[in-house]
């Protein structure tokens, strides 16, 4: 047999009026659904009381039931929507509050540009009318602004290093010069204002984000601000070092390889990757060395390496013994 | 969206009159679109005045704990709008970039956890 409505509320059947609704109220502040979102099985249990005291706070009702003329079916469940429902919907945040993490702007960076989006998504709403009173958004009735675009632009390897201007022609046909700062990495985005979709009811357009992809080079490669580069060079610059040409993305260089480089020595060239700006210093160019091979092995030089061998012998895997 | 006048707020949430939503209204609880004709109210709005009836009718809140108690409620609604966004962000990152930082959450509270 289920639960007597009284066993619900934990009242006695003999409760008064007033205990029965003081202990609803203590019940239903504890358990009431909306405010306690986070807690999907509340729910059931908030309609159960809400139920009982629908029939034991209403003296007629309560008499009907003590008398056995209507049970426990009999109570009506509480047919209305939740609140949270509604508001754990993304697009109903006309309600939604962000001081409770507001302050993680100086936490962040990852927040900061969030909450600059959500400031101009949601924030785009302005009253037509008189708004003294009210505050809302995203409404049909009052100036709202357009949607972003999201557009994707290819970017030359030296162009996302030290900076280009790109001319693009828009999809309405309008030419834009955009603006790449150097040092732009893959997937990072330009916003270009009121570049997006035009506002409704007279708000002002959306942004046009447009996404970085960088171009790989044909000998250049990226890692972060680096700039990394694959050296060749000739078995006589390897034992006797010397001056090479280096191309950098500045222009060439010369570099010195220390006598004696084996392949993979690597070389740091300061203040040669990525121009430094806004704060970040420049970044620098690595340069890893790697030991080529004459095309031709000829006689003499075979010659050479069998007498060296067989008076100076070494052993570069004394390493990897086990 | 639907858009519902004042007349069916009124009908659809029990014990309301025009005055109370005017007053709920005056008090930044409710918060109404103004269209040409006056305010309107979506399912949302509806939804917002039935838990503020309850709170005010069935739990027997004043009015300042009443304002305080939605304002909590909206910064709880707008954390887990954020929250949830966070994790749909973090669901779309390679896998070893999720296991990255699942392994970083479970550092973080293994520190706390040396405190006990």
């Amino acid at each position: 047999m289920a639960k007597s409505l009284y066993e619900v509320l934990g009242v006695d059947a003999k409760a008064s009026g007033k205990e029965i609704k003081s202990a609803y109220r203590k019940l239903a502040k504890k358990l009431h659904p909306d405010l306690n979102p986070g807690d999907k099985t509340l729910e059931e249990r908030f309609k159960e009381i809400s139920a009982a005291y629908s029939i034991l706070g209403d003296t007629d009702k309560r008499g009907q039931y003590d008398r056995g003329e209507i049970d426990e079916s009999g109570a009506e469940k509480p047919q209305y929507d939740s609140y949270r429902g509604f508001a754990d919907r993304d697009e109903a945040h006309q309600y939604h509050s962000s001081t409770g993490y507001r302050d993680f702007e100086d936490l962040s960076d990852l927040f900061a540009e969030a909450m600059r989006q959500r400031a101009r998504s949601e924030g785009g709403g302005e009253f037509t009318g008189d708004a003294g009173r009210n505050r809302g958004s995203g409404r049909a009735a009052f100036k709202m602004r357009g949607g972003d675009i999201g557009y994707h632009l290819a970017v030359d390897f030296l162009d996302a290093v030290k900076g280009a201007t790109k001319r693009v022609t828009m999809p309405d046909g309008v030419t834009l010069d955009i603006s790449i700062p150097p040092g732009i990495a893959e997937g990072q985005s330009l916003r270009l204002r009121g570049k997006g979709q035009p506002g409704f009811n007279g708000g002002p357009p959306g942004d046009a984000i447009v996404a970085i992809e960088i171009r790989p080079h044909r000998f250049f490669a990226r890692d972060g601000r680096d700039i990394l580069l694959e050296l060749p060079i000739t078995v006589y610059e390897a034992i006797l070092g010397g001056k090479v040409g280096v191309p950098t993305v500045s222009g060439r260089v010369q570099v010195t390889v220390p006598k004696g480089s084996s392949s993979g020595r690597t070389l740091r060239l300061k203040g040669k990757g990525v121009p430094a700006k806004g704060g970040k210093p420049a970044g620098d160019q690595l340069i890893r060395l790697k030991i080529m091979m004459p095309d031709d092995i000829e006689p003499d030089l075979e010659e050479l390496a069998r007498k060296w061998r067989d008076g100076h012998g070494y052993d570069p895997r004394r390493e990897l013994e086990q | 969206m639907t858009v519902i006048d004042e007349e069916r707020v009124v009908v659809e949430v029990k014990g309301l009159t025009v005055e109370r939503l005017h007053a709920w209204v005056r008090r930044g609880w409710v918060r109404p679109t103004l269209g040409e004709a006056g305010p309107v109210y979506c399912e949302l709005d509806i939804a917002r005045c039935e838990l503020v009836r309850q709170l005010r009718d069935d739990m027997d809140l004043d009015r300042d704990t009443l304002s305080l108690v939605l304002s909590l409620t909206d910064q709880i609604y707008g954390l887990r709008r954020e929250l949830r966004r966070t994790l749909r962000a973090i669901e779309q990152l390679p896998g070893e970039h999720r296991q990255l930082l699942a392994d970083r959450l479970r550092a973080a509270e293994n520190i706390l956890d040396g405190d006990h």
